[in-house]
């Protein structure tokens, strides 16, 4: 057997102390009706076969197109020692940090974490990490619930259409109610929520809405009047979530200086590799007023018996192992290594390094909007964005696929992405940026041009 | 810095210097930023430390040096399966083609994943005896919480909406609870017979027709295969209720027992239990869930198709209405669940098969050595599957010693403890899984070592009380760390430079 270490000799050995002629008497306690027959799988393959096998089903991909595609997922510069560190096998063959004195690397990058977060979020309480941005937004919107003992949460339809999806699956589940916050149909906020509405949401009061959540930037790339809509929030008695991309928060307001008492988020974009949908990091935040209803892991400082500075997992009565069915909730392996990848990627950059990737994307995707407007696909919404827009483009799907043919991946074909949302409906979603290059927007402008030749719409902005 | 000895660091904040580092990405022209409103901006940069790259190397570096890992040692976490993690896995997972891929591309330039995926969705079908799997769920639990919701959609779509129970023995691990709870569900907790297996009489009066489903840990958490299983499922299917596996212990039963073709309705595999992807420190994983055709109807969107001309494709939006929607964004945590396909790739049927054989023999090897030297309790005679259950109860009545002072002391024996105080029904329990993949001389070594400590607790019980004392630190004040939590650094105020520009 592959990385087995035992010998026929060994393996002799174990059964005569044990007393037992075969190993298949170790098995008798399986009814002999429900014993398996042998698996009907291949049979063993070599390292070198399988690296073989291997690369050739990379190879079958094509990854290495002229991308602008984020729309969640986000293409980062990660310098070559955060993969060398996270290979250190001391990191990645270890389990939770359940014996603490032989886990401090462990305990102590978590909390490093914790605190890196802290300041780009502005909130004071970080759990360890979840699955993904997705379910850390569900799980934020719980929190809510819980918090505030009601049942309904507003989500804004400008988040990610994955989120909202993944929340509909938690919430019927938990028996909540979820509604959805409209954009802006025009003017010069279109496509962002819409605040009127939302206005309109929180004035039942027979139906208390316990939480309001909208994403910066949002699905759309643009920025969000995230201040005004956390006071509207607070004076409904409800709570703010904020789901955020946190790369930005190099140059955003961070969610704790605009009233968010929840943060959530994706973190593969702090030089996480797209891999195809995972692993990811879940971001969960919150102030320390919500301290006891967030879930997920804690690790705080503390110290040993001689006094040395230590770390611990703490707070853990919030925890489905202690509480069991009346825990925060059941999660309980995380994303670790993920969360020490964002750190080692973060501690590299630094915070000046930190906002020149953003600066570099904002600047690259500047240029990508000249490009586009001029090759006849002008932008969808006219409100600021940072580094990921939506473009019109008549017939998008195809055009989408005629580009692909071109070796450039136009982005995201919003309507097949949102098909409820007619206001996107001819929209590409694209995005740039620090490690977009000059040639590949010049590829893709040369591109459209051939492919929508003279079918440009009219560049009017904020029609939709 | 010296050689040896603990690596204790300060915080990266610590280490920090205002000036230092850069360089790493090219400098953005100066009015990049110029058309974000400034009501939206930071007011100045985040806390973040500066630091030039040999600083952040040693940081992690001597941060690694004060973990325990299975690269480092034995690791007879029960109930985690601390098996080998591959190397030519970590290497697989990074080839461009797999890493760099975008998880919203269009499926024509994700073929080559998305057939690994389909393949190993065909494996899983195969090892469970199960007729459909979503790869979507990102850990254990969380594939937990999607089976529980199927069950609920499946009563929901039959009009059979008054079951709002779940059936869970008391010796399951804590997710299985708390999942019930998220999913809208309430759980009954079965108690156990001396046998370890779960009470019959009990579970008979627990059952009716509010039950909705019973979640089964198989072989249990005491490692113990549950001889009653048959009856137990036919009396969960005549009451109308499906059956949850929790395939926590998977490790034990490959090639030997197929939860499909027992009468199980759903179960879960933990990709980093039983197929070798790393732990990372606590996570990922991945929680892929398997389930028989009465579920299908209802697995998570989207789900990997082939299309009859060979091609691969992501099921579309909206495409099967009776879905339970997503679970997480995008396909699932591909990068997992590859490592998974090349451990399975490597084993194949045959090797899956003594994977299972070893593992279990190891740990009833380990069990025969602790039993024969009469140092511990040891509550269930017999056979045991992939691990078992060691107790401290005598010698505590003893000497005061507690299973918590032997697991700190098997640190200073170069040893993981096993997991310990769990399950819940067991007096002092230490719950030790050795794994197939630890040699016959260590699985000595560390048997060895368990009867020493407790024949030191006899001779110097305070040696065993105060430890460890070669581990990087102590005992920590766990009880302060609860009651003023310090959950995050604070850099000094006004210790950051302006950006150059």
């Amino acid at each position: 057997m592959a990385y087995g270490p035992h010998t026929p000799a060994d393996r002799q050995r174990m059964l005569a102390a044990i007393g037992v002629r075969s190993v298949d008497d170790l098995f008798a306690d399986i009814p002999e009706a429900l014993r398996a027959g042998p698996l009907r799988l291949d049979p063993p393959e070599p390292e070198q076969a399988l690296v073989t096998r291997l690369g050739g089903l990379a190879a079958r991909n094509q990854a290495d197109l002229a991308s602008f595609l984020g729309a969640g997922a986000y293409r980062h510069f990660a310098p070559s020692l955060v993969d060398q560190m996270l290979l250190r096998g001391e990191w990645y063959t270890a389990y939770t940090p359940y014996q603490p004195e032989v886990s401090q690397g462990t305990l102590q990058s978590i909390y490093e974490y914790e605190s890196l977060m802290a300041e780009l979020l502005g909130l004071d309480v970080v759990s360890a990490s979840h699955y993904d941005g997705a379910t850390a937004t569900a799980e934020a919107a719980l929190m809510t619930c819980r918090a505030t003992r009601r049942d309904r949460v507003l989500i804004s339809r400008a988040i990610h259409p994955h989120y909202r999806e993944v929340v509909r699956t938690y919430f019927h589940g938990a028996g909540i109610a979820v509604e959805e916050i409209p954009l802006v149909a025009d003017g010069a906020a279109a496509g962002t929520t819409d605040l009127a509405a939302l206005e309109a949401l929180l004035a039942e009061p027979e139906r208390p809405a316990a939480g309001v959540l909208l994403a910066q930037p949002s699905f759309y790339g643009l920025l969000e009047p995230m201040a005004e809509a956390a006071r509207l929030a607070h004076a409904a008695g409800a709570l703010s979530v904020a789901v955020v991309e946190p790369v930005s928060l190099a140059v955003l307001a961070p969610p704790g200086a605009y009233g968010a008492d929840i943060a959530a988020g994706e973190g593969q974009a702090l030089g996480i590799a797209p891999q195809y949908g995972g692993p990811y990091l879940g971001i969960l935040a919150c102030t320390d007023a919500l301290v006891r209803q967030v879930p997920g892991r804690l690790v705080g400082m503390t110290t040993d018996l001689d006094g040395r500075r230590a770390y611990v997992m703490t707070l853990q009565a919030r925890e489905q192992h202690i509480r069991r069915e009346k825990a925060a909730s059941n999660i309980c392996t995380n994303q670790t290594l993920l969360a020490l990848a964002a750190s080692i990627w973060l501690a590299a950059l630094g915070p000046h390094g930190l906002r020149d990737v953003v600066a570099l994307g904002a600047a690259r995707a500047a240029e990508l909007e000249a490009a586009l407007t001029k090759a006849g696909a002008p932008r969808l919404h006219p409100g600021p964005y940072l580094n990921e827009f939506a473009v019109r483009v008549v017939d998008a799907p195809r055009v989408h696929r005629e580009l692909l043919e071109r070796g450039v991946l136009a982005g995201l074909v919003l309507g097949e992405a949102v098909p409820d949302e007619p206001s996107v409906r001819d929209g590409l979603l694209v995005c740039a940026t620090e490690v977009t290059t000059a040639g590949d927007i010049a590829a893709f402008a040369a591109a459209l041009g051939e492919v929508i030749g003279g079918r440009a719409p009219a560049a009017v902005g904020g029609a939709a | 810095m010296s050689a040896s000895g603990p690596r204790l660091q300060p915080t990266i904040f610590e280490r920090s210097k205002p000036g230092r580092g850069g360089g790493l990405v090219p400098h953005p022209p100066s009015d990049a930023l110029d058309r974000i409103p400034t009501e939206q901006r930071r007011e100045r940069p985040a806390g973040l430390p500066e630091l030039n790259e040999a600083e952040v190397v040693r940081h992690y570096v001597n941060l690694s040096q004060l973990n325990h890992a299975i690269d480092v040692g034995f690791y007879p976490l029960g109930s985690c399966t601390m098996k080998w993690n591959p190397k030519v896995n970590e290497w697989a997972a990074r080839l461009p083609g797999f890493a760099n891929l975008h998880p919203l591309a269009p499926d024509v330039t994700t073929q080559g994943t998305l057939q690994l995926l389909w393949e190993l969705e065909q494996i899983l079908l195969e090892v469970t005896g199960m007729r459909a799997v979503t790869l979507q769920p990102a850990a254990g639990a969380h594939g937990e919480l999607t089976g529980i919701l199927m069950i609920r959609a499946y009563h929901e779509a039959r009009g059979d909406t008054a079951r709002t129970e779940v059936l869970v023995p008391d010796s399951a691990h804590g997710t299985n609870p708390a999942t019930a709870t998220m999913a809208g569900l309430h759980t009954v907790s079965l108690p156990h017979e001396d046998d370890g297996g779960v009470a019959v009489e009990a579970f008979r009066r627990a059952l009716g027709p509010q039950t909705a489903a019973i979640m089964i840990t198989n072989p249990s958490t005491l490692g113990i295969f549950e001889s009653r299983i048959g009856e137990l499922l036919e009396a969960v299917h005549e009451a109308g209720a499906l059956a949850y596996m929790d395939g926590a212990n998977l490790n034990a039963i490959l090639g030997r027992f197929r939860p499909g073709d027992a009468g199980f309705d759903v179960m879960h595999i933990n990709t980093h239990k039983t197929f070798s992807t790393p732990h990372g420190g606590g996570g990922p994983g991945a929680g892929p869930v398997a389930v028989n055709e009465r579920l299908e109807p209802y697995l998570p969107a989207p789900r990997i198709l082939r299309d009859p001309d060979g091609a691969f494709r992501l099921e579309r939006p909206g495409e099967r209405p009776t879905s339970i929607g997503r679970m997480r964004a995008f396909v699932g945590s591909t990068g997992v669940l590859l490592r998974a396909y090349a451990y399975l790739r490597t084993h194949g049927g045959s090797g899956l098969a003594e994977v299972t054989d070893d593992a279990v023999l190891a740990a009833n090897y380990l069990k025969h050595r602790l039993a024969e030297s009469g140092a511990f309790d040891i509550p269930f005679e017999g056979v045991c599957k992939h691990e078992f259950i060691a107790s401290a109860s005598s010698i505590k009545k003893r000497t005061g010693i507690r299973t918590l002072d032997i697991a700190k002391r098997l640190l200073d024996h170069g040893f993981h403890a096993p997991t310990v105080y769990f399950p819940l029904t067991v007096d002092e329990a230490m719950l030790i899984e050795p794994t197939e993949t630890e040699s016959v001389e260590t699985l000595d070594a560390f048997a060895d070592a368990l009867v020493a400590i407790a024949e030191e607790a006899d001779r110097d019980p305070d040696v065993i009380r105060s430890a460890p004392h070669t581990a990087p630190v102590r005992r920590l004040d766990e009880a302060a760390a609860a009651r003023n939590p310090n959950l995050r650094w604070r850099p000094a105020a006004g210790d950051w430079t302006p950006c150059p520009d």
